[in-house]
């Protein structure tokens, strides 16, 4: 009798997740989705101007904005989290393993509102000695951005760095390549799904991250034209505004939730896609 | 003759390129243990300083910026969410582990919806937890409500975390449990649920110090009143949203030094620990 309670009483727990996601989905399409209806699709998705105070409805310069800081935090992040891989599992011996391995952690375990701090306060100013401007820009926030992706990054293309079987790494040493050339010519190479599976993840902390990027974006409401101008993303939009937003207003910005939460399912699909080929390899 | 003057310089290209690789390589590990040596240290150097009693004061006042009453309620918040979030990703995980059989949907499903559950922003847990917590059940900007927002968020690692530590407890213990007569559910918490401790402890501070940095989640949910509420209804900010409300008044950045100092520590503190349980169950194994 207890057994059986007990087995229901864990069951109802699995459970817990799937109500979750469904509720999620049920609150967050249930009220956007009658409010891009309310402003028109195209209007909405495509139009380019966000003024509340008139009904204007656009995202694209956000949705813009949310692509150009991801793809910049990408250029930055994806190197150096690769070759900090390869060094970690490969060219790191156990002394400077054990220092390495904890500071990847740390630099996981910091909330985004440090960043944010750290960012306002050493990387704009920083940028704004270099490129003149108030250093609140795109490039900023993609060096920002980049740093706070590399934990993603880093962890999971070591794990499939190592999992890569060490008779390839020793059958090309063994036909005369350098230990060098053996990395990254073979086993680089043969984890390339697991450290592609890596950035997409990156790609989607990227997307969904808030805090850290209002400090140093900018967060002008135009499409900006160079990587010196300030942008502001789909997140920021939502943290900046929804404070005081009301009626259609808050509806809209509820809206650009939905938007978001869309891109990161299709991001979440393409990772477990490409997280299952790399495990059949 | 020839051939050999050929080969020659194509042996020392190679050397170079092997030469220039392992410099990139250690390069790159350089800079990302740089970029957090350098942010740790500017962080600490510049708001030990400002660490006056006056940013302790029981009360807030927005001369003194106190961040006493941000520390209680990160605490309130930590306590509630893991009292939510706890036993369901324990439970979930144990179903998952030792009750469901292999190739079960159900466990399919529930595998899938975790990790779309982790790969959420804040930001829509935020309005989630806005529009579900505070505007359909009537819960208003509360600690509650932040707490059932955050417990949805951590539910994920939990979940995780406790499921690797459940399968890495040998198998012969559940056999030796059962062999002496133990039912399921004995076996469950007299045997594999003490010998998985360590590790689903370790998940717990993982997820403590997800609690502690949350701010995206917490503005909406939460709500962002500088004092300590009466009751887990009331409205309170975390040490978190108290450091983003104050880029957002744009008050002094000597307190926001201050404040920084204070998350951060409580941060490394986390972390620390978190490497302590991590190291006991590899010296445990």
């Amino acid at each position: 009798m207890k057994e059986k309670l007990m087995n229901i009483v864990f069951l109802a727990a699995a459970c817990v997740s799937i109500v979750m996601v469904v509720l999620i989905c049920v609150f967050l399409l249930g009220s956007g989705i009658p409010t891009i209806k309310e402003i028109g699709v195209f209007d909405f998705l495509f139009g380019k101007v966000w003024r509340p105070g008139n009904d204007l409805y656009g995202i694209l310069p956000f949705i813009v904005g949310s692509i150009y800081v991801t793809a910049g935090a990408i250029i930055v992040g994806v190197p150096i989290g690769i070759l900090t891989a390869v060094y970690m599992a490969k060219f790191c011996k156990g002394k400077m393993y054990k220092i390495v391995k904890p500071a990847i952690n740390l630099l996981a375990g910091i909330p985004s509102i440090v960043y944010g701090f750290f960012g306002l306060w050493v990387i704009v100013p920083i940028m704004s000695e270099l490129f003149g401007g108030s250093g609140k820009s795109i490039l900023t926030a993609s060096v920002l951005l980049g740093i706070m992706i590399l934990p993603t990054i880093i962890n999971i293309s070591e794990t499939s760095i190592r999992a890569v079987p060490e008779s390839y790494y020793e059958g090309s040493l063994a036909l005369g390549a350098t230990h060098e050339r053996s990395v990254f010519k073979v086993v680089l190479p043969a984890a390339k799904s697991g450290i592609l599976a890596g950035i997409i993840l990156g790609i989607g902390r990227a997307i969904g991250e808030t805090m850290a990027l209002i400090m140093v974006a900018g967060n002008q409401k135009i499409i900006p034209d160079s990587i010196f101008d300030g942008v502001r993303t789909l997140t920021g939009n939502i943290v900046m505004e929804m404070g005081y937003a009301t009626d259609l207003h808050r509806e809209a910005l509820i809206a650009t939730a939905v938007v978001l939460f869309v891109f990161i399912l299709i991001i979440n699909l393409l990772f477990s896609v490409i997280k299952a080929r790399s495990q059949k390899e | 003759m020839d051939a050999s003057m050929n080969n020659k310089p194509k042996v020392k290209i190679r050397i170079n390129s092997s030469l220039i690789l392992r410099w990139l390589v250690k390069l790159a590990a350089f800079i990302t243990v740089g970029v957090l040596a350098s942010l740790i240290i500017y962080i600490l150097i510049m708001g030990i300083p400002n660490l006056t009693p006056d940013l302790f004061a029981w009360k807030y006042t927005s001369d003194n910026g106190s961040v006493t009453p941000a520390i209680i309620n990160t605490l309130i918040m930590v306590v509630l969410t893991l009292i939510m979030a706890v036993p369901i990703g324990i439970g979930s995980a144990i179903y998952m582990v030792e009750y469901a059989k292999k190739g079960n949907k159900l466990v399919k499903v529930v595998r899938i919806t975790t990790e779309t559950l982790s790969g959420i922003p804040s930001i829509v847990y935020g309005l989630f937890g806005y529009l579900c917590f505070c505007v359909a059940l009537n819960l208003n900007y509360s600690l509650l409500a932040g707490a059932l927002t955050l417990a949805i968020m951590v539910l994920p690692s939990i979940m995780r975390t406790t499921e690797e530590a459940l399968i890495s407890v040998p198998d012969s213990f559940r056999e030796g449990s059962f062999g002496l007569g133990a039912g399921k559910l004995r076996t469950v918490f007299k045997v594999v649920l003490p010998s998985a401790i360590p590790g689903i402890l370790a998940g717990v501070i993982l997820a403590i110090g997800r609690i502690v940095g949350e701010t995206a989640a917490l503005i909406f949910t939460a709500g962002t009143v500088a004092k300590v509420p009466e009751s887990v209804f009331g409205s309170g900010r975390t040490i978190a949203v108290h450091m983003y409300q104050l880029f957002n008044e744009g008050l002094s950045m000597e307190k926001g030094y201050g404040t920084g100092v204070v998350l951060l520590v409580l941060v490394l503190l986390i972390n620390g620990l978190s490497n302590l349980v991590g190291k006991k169950l590899s010296k445990d194994k």
